[in-house]
């Protein structure tokens, strides 16, 4: 009878999961569809079936190279995730296995950042942008990435850090390893799981991110949020190109995260439990 | 072989230095039909300057306003050339955050720009920017129903008329609409329209003392109006209609009249995307006989920021895009219909032009109509047709065509819309200290 009712359960679990999951994927893939019709098609309301002309995709791909943005989407995201983790490994490491009374106080601020709206600071980034020369370089924007998704990065890894036994580095440092060796041949190999899940995260975060990427580049450093925004028009239609430009955006990083997934579950899964 | 490779390497060698000593300019425009052409047929600019290269960065319209904005606000120096239009030319020309056109060539002809147009882009007399389009609007009407209907379109109709027209054409059972207008809420976009249509009903946004005047009985008649207008013959959900959202519907045949941009009239007659194409009438936008017309005036203009360090390239750019020459390219390789309509005289005075394009009279009247300087009955304090040329316009003007939009869905009373307009106008005209 136990039995029963748990398989009974697990069904209903299993079809709330699939419901859940195509609610939130059906945006995605409406969009998709919406790129396979004419501009007259995309407009006329809802509609599941498209008639699969591919004209979308060719005025996209002639108006502007979809490649240069690619690419620098690529060099902006990756860039800006290696650094984060190069900041926040040993910041993670410092809390989580030297806290002090002030430790709680340090995270909640550096994650008070992240709540404050991105339009207050516009300006005054924008004046230092200006001032050091890097408005549209590659550079400036890989390291405001980098800075915006940083409290996120030390957060995670604090949490996947504070799941190791201290006794371990403790076991390691007895030995003779120095601080170097220790985060570097210890720590790390073990935290593999939880950096790479952030690292993902984090590809996806930079990758995604339409505030910062657009207004602080003009030609040379605009990745593929920029390529999308240019296709919205004024005046006549554009739904369907908007949805080619957008799938276009968008099928690099579907296409990495489906890869992924069972690492990303994972290393977001990774001490909820205990 | 070694002689090929020197010769390569030779050749590469100077094509580089080459490309170090052209000067490149970077362009900030807009997504649609005329600006995409544009960027096609910039070989013919780039042949004739060979040491001037172009950057594109094309944006969405609020995305571009506000980008722009921050970079001529800090003189960033990101643009050379930005695609502004008649609301933002005289606030920043004020500010001088443009440089004066006044080196566009001595066959430029700046006096062959409409006045109406050349009026709205210019300060104590001198261009700020040069008009890429213009445009007005006015009522694109179905011929085939207003016949049906047994009605006939004056050149220049009354609200009442339109009114009555609107009556008339309504099918419901065949889904047609007897007027489709916009109810999108947006500065740009709903009170674009209701503010003209407020010129024509006597109405005015500020007295000559900045006062609002939204508790005034011509708003109330204007929006009413408006509101009842729709109620009886708009298509469902119209306060979430904009432009484009308005075009499909006429396209499809939804609508008997349109009261929308004169540009429209290039998108509704064109057989491939239009299936009422060859059924539409054109006609000036109504009046109520008070001697000003429901129709605004607008022009996507380039112009120069104060922070460029390129300011001779870019006026290059600017005199070419703009020029008698780019017209007659746009016709050679792409035909009269396709030339950007709304900015020169002597577009109107071509035979060819007129047969290409059946509504090139009704738009040029519809252009001469519009004042931006006296755009109203009664006296204004501001410039400008359909909006306030006021920096504060943008968000108060997208918080009363919310309130607006609201009162054309049933969510609030006309009156109630009103008084919610007059307070929000008040308050932002107070912290703006043009009243106490």
């Amino acid at each position: 009878m136990a039995r029963a009712v748990t398989t009974q359960h697990k069904t209903i679990a299993t079809a709330a999961a699939w419901i859940v999951a195509l609610l939130i994927f059906f945006p995605i893939l409406y969009t998709i569809i919406t790129s396979f019709k004419s501009e007259q098609e995309a407009i006329q309301g809802f509609n599941l079936i498209p008639s699969g002309t591919t004209e979308s995709y060719a005025e996209v791909q002639a108006q502007s190279g979809y490649f240069k943005f690619f690419l620098n989407s690529v060099i902006l995201s990756v860039g800006s995730t290696l650094l984060a983790i190069l900041i926040a490994v040993p910041a993670a490491w410092s809390m989580a296995f030297s806290p002090t009374k002030r430790t709680k106080d340090i995270l909640m601020w550096m994650l008070s950042t992240k709540m404050m709206p991105a339009v207050a600071v516009l300006f005054p980034i924008y004046l230092i942008f200006r001032d050091s020369g890097l408005l549209d370089s590659r550079i400036g924007l890989t390291v405001m990435l980098m800075l915006i998704n940083l409290p996120i990065v030390v957060w995670m890894l604090y949490t996947y850090f504070r799941e190791i036994p201290g006794e371990i580095l403790e076991a390691a440092r007895m030995d003779g390893a120095s601080l170097w060796n220790e985060i570097i041949y210890v720590l790390t190999p073990m935290a593999v799981p939880g950096i790479a899940s952030t690292m993902l995260l984090n590809i996806i975060l930079a990758w995604n991110e339409a505030f910062w990427t657009i207004r602080l580049t003009t030609t040379n450093a605009a990745p593929l949020t920029a390529f999308i925004s240019s296709f919205s028009s004024p005046q006549g239609l554009f739904w369907a190109k908007l949805s080619a430009a957008s799938t276009l955006a968008i099928a690099p990083i579907l296409i990495m995260g489906w890869f992924s997934q069972k690492q990303l579950v994972r290393g977001l899964t990774f001490g909820a439990v205990k | 072989m070694k002689l090929r490779t020197l010769t390569l390497g030779l050749l590469s060698a100077s094509a580089l230095a080459f490309a170090a000593h052209a000067e490149s300019i970077t362009i900030a425009t807009v997504n649609n039909g005329d600006m995409v052409r544009m960027q096609k047929l910039t070989d013919d600019f780039t042949k004739a300057n060979p040491d001037i290269q172009l950057n594109w960065v094309t944006l969405e319209e609020n995305v571009l306003r506000e980008r722009v904005t921050t970079d001529i606000a800090t003189k960033g120096g990101q643009y050379d050339v930005m695609t502004i239009g008649t609301y933002e030319v005289p606030i920043w020309a004020k500010q001088s955050w443009l440089l004066p056109l006044d080196k566009l060539g001595d066959d430029y002809d700046v006096k062959d720009i409409i006045p109406a147009i050349a009026g709205g882009l210019s300060v104590d007399g001198k261009l700020y920017a040069a008009p890429f389009y213009g445009e007005s609007s006015f009522v694109m009407y179905r011929k085939d129903l207003m016949e049906k209907a047994g009605l006939k379109m004056p050149d220049a109709p009354t609200w009442d008329f339109i009114k009555q027209a609107a009556d008339k054409m309504t099918d419901r059972a065949n889904g047609v609409n007897g007027v489709c207008l916009r109810g999108k809420a947006g500065w740009g976009e709903n009170m674009a329209f209701l503010t003209a249509m407020s010129n024509s009903f006597g109405a005015r946004w500020f007295d000559e003392n900045w006062k609002p005047q939204f508790d005034q009985p011509e708003w109330k008649k204007t929006l009413q109006f408006y509101v009842d207008l729709m109620k009886a013959d708009g298509p469902e959900g119209a306060s979430s209609n904009g432009f484009n959202e308005n075009l499909a519907l006429f396209q499809q045949g939804k609508c008997g009249m349109w009261i929308d941009a004169t540009v429209a009239a290039s998108f509704v007659s064109d057989p491939k995307a239009s299936k009422v194409a060859d059924k539409v009438g054109y006609a000036l936008a109504p009046d109520n006989g008070l001697g000003k017309r429901g129709n605004w005036l607008w022009a996507w203009s380039l112009a120069i920021p104060a922070g460029t360090q390129k300011a001779d390239a870019a006026e290059k750019f600017v005199s070419w895009a703009t020029s008698k020459h780019y017209a007659e390219l746009v016709a050679a390789k792409e035909g009269w219909a396709n030339v950007p309509p709304g900015t020169r005289s002597s577009l109107y005075a071509n035979a060819e032009y007129q047969k290409a394009a059946p509504f090139a009279k009704m738009t040029l009247d519809s252009i001469n109509a519009a004042d931006p300087t006296h755009p109203t009955v009664k006296a204004v304090p501001y410039v400008g047709v359909q909006f306030v040329a006021i920096p504060e316009f943008q968000g108060l003007g997208t918080t009363v065509g919310q309130l607006f939009s609201a009162a054309l869905a049933g969510q609030s009373s006309v009156d109630d819309a009103l008084k919610q307009a007059q307070d929000a106008a008040t308050a932002a005209m107070t912290e703006g200290g043009y009243i106490k």
